[in-house]
């Protein structure tokens, strides 16, 4: 049907190189994760601390972070931080690019899933003698998470996959980016890239149905 | 005080690179919201089980990163000598994109009209066609705009990425004017303003419709 020859031979020799970058991959989107959700934690905070200055800065970073592309946020790491003599490598820029989208994403989230906590809830862990922080720490904390859980494993399929724009910037290490470099070598751009597909896809399963599991088991009545 | 190169000129380019990223998304939005009716309500009418083919290719469309699926599609146009340009390609790749997201979407909006409205309706002569005319469209919108509002919105925002393909979209545009003019921060500062300033009115619009039509007030 086609005139051409594929060559699937080729990508599967290149499978393990390919497996390194897959691990790459993961571990920044693990990253950017922790980094993402210590920073919405700290961002939720400011929104809801009263505090003009540090509710303004949390609100200007997660409207940039929702508002403006994945890529261009990569891109200001990479060559915009440039003009002030930062100059992060493509791994870093990678990292810090998806983690401050991922903190803008997870950081509405959090705010969602204090808003679904009654008020009364706090009240009454109040009027049982607990302290400010217990009430938060015993009472509204654990049903936060329960609730956030799940679009946060969204939020870590979505920083897996946001990883494949490392190589815009360079990055060849990560799973993108060895199969770039791969296709440069040879031209097999549909064989390298169908596998790179195929384990984008894995991965993604992967995490969604263990993500399912730990609910399944941390969250039952 | 301040000193730039950019001239007025390179203001059009970066427009022009702006038209080219809301042509694409308008295409695909359409495109993909036309096949994810079709695809929504296919799923909801066949059940799980006969819709099983059709979830799972949708799926692979949402578990594989959107460059991976620009560069094998164009890849693919060339092996099968369509002979496809890149706006084609990019558009055809972003309509399926939006449309496997725009099923979930539709699906869960009919899922939303209570059953036994529906029975209501058939029950009283209204065909199938009326009934998804008249009953389901109407109140299963309600549900869906604001979500299918924040789709349109993410394929903007997404459709950066057919700069990979060659297209001349806004992001591609600056990043030309940065390679000529070397100011990275105050172009791409200018880019991110226009992508902001498109995305963010209309982000604030789905988040006002979603709370005057959530149905719990």
């Amino acid at each position: 049907m086609f005139n051409y020859t594929f060559h699937w031979n080729q990508a599967l020799k290149a499978l393990p190189q390919m497996l390194d970058g897959a691990l790459i991959t993961l571990q920044i989107a693990l990253l950017s994760m922790l980094i993402g959700v210590v920073c919405a934690l700290a961002l939720t905070g400011f929104r809801l601390s009263g505090n003009r200055v540090l509710s303004g800065f949390a609100t200007t970073w997660i409207e940039i972070a929702r508002n403006t592309p994945a890529l261009f946020q990569i891109y200001m790491a990479h060559f915009g931080l440039g003009n002030f003599g930062i100059h992060l490598s493509p791994y870093t820029a990678l990292l810090v690019g998806i983690a401050f989208n991922n903190a803008g994403y997870l950081a509405e989230n959090f705010r969602g899933a204090l808003k679904a906590i009654p008020d009364t809830q706090t009240r009454a862990g109040r009027s049982l003698g607990m302290s400010a922080i217990q009430a938060f720490r015993y009472i509204v904390l654990p049903q936060m998470l329960r609730i956030a859980f799940l679009p946060t494993t969204n939020q870590m399929v979505w920083a897996i996959l946001m990883t494949s724009l490392g190589v815009t910037v360079g990055m060849n290490t990560d799973l993108a980016g060895v199969t770039q470099e791969l296709n440069a070598r040879s031209f097999r751009t549909f064989e390298f890239f169908a596998l790179a597909a195929v384990i984008y896809y894995v991965i993604a399963k992967a995490v969604t149905l263990a993500a399912r599991a730990i609910a399944s088991r941390m969250f039952r009545y | 005080m301040f000193n730039t190169a950019l001239t007025w000129s390179d203001l059009a380019f970066l427009a022009q690179g702006a038209a080219m990223t809301l042509a694409v998304t308008a295409v695909s939005v359409t495109a993909g919201t036309l096949l994810g009716i079709l695809f929504g309500v296919i799923r909801v009418q066949a059940g799980p089980y006969w819709s099983l083919p059709l979830t799972f290719v949708l799926d692979v469309f949402r578990s594989v990163p959107l460059l991976i699926q620009l560069v094998l599609a164009n890849a693919f146009q060339s092996i099968a000598k369509l002979g496809w340009g890149p706006f084609t390609t990019s558009c055809v790749v972003l309509s399926l994109y939006t449309a496997a997201y725009c099923t979930e979407i539709v699906r869960g909006g009919i899922s939303s009209v209570p059953p036994t409205t529906r029975r209501a309706a058939r029950s009283l002569g209204m065909t199938w066609w009326q009934d998804m005319r008249y009953i389901v469209a109407p109140l299963a919108t309600r549900v869906s705009l604001p979500s299918w509002i924040g789709l349109t919105l993410g394929v903007m925002k997404d459709s950066a990425l057919v700069l990979w393909l060659g297209l001349i979209e806004l992001l591609r545009a600056s990043q030309i004017l940065v390679t000529r003019l070397q100011e990275p921060l105050f172009i791409l500062l200018i880019c991110g303003a226009i992508y902001f300033l498109i995305s963010f009115p209309i982000a604030r619009l789905g988040g006002y419709l979603e709370k005057r039509w959530s149905p719990n007030d």
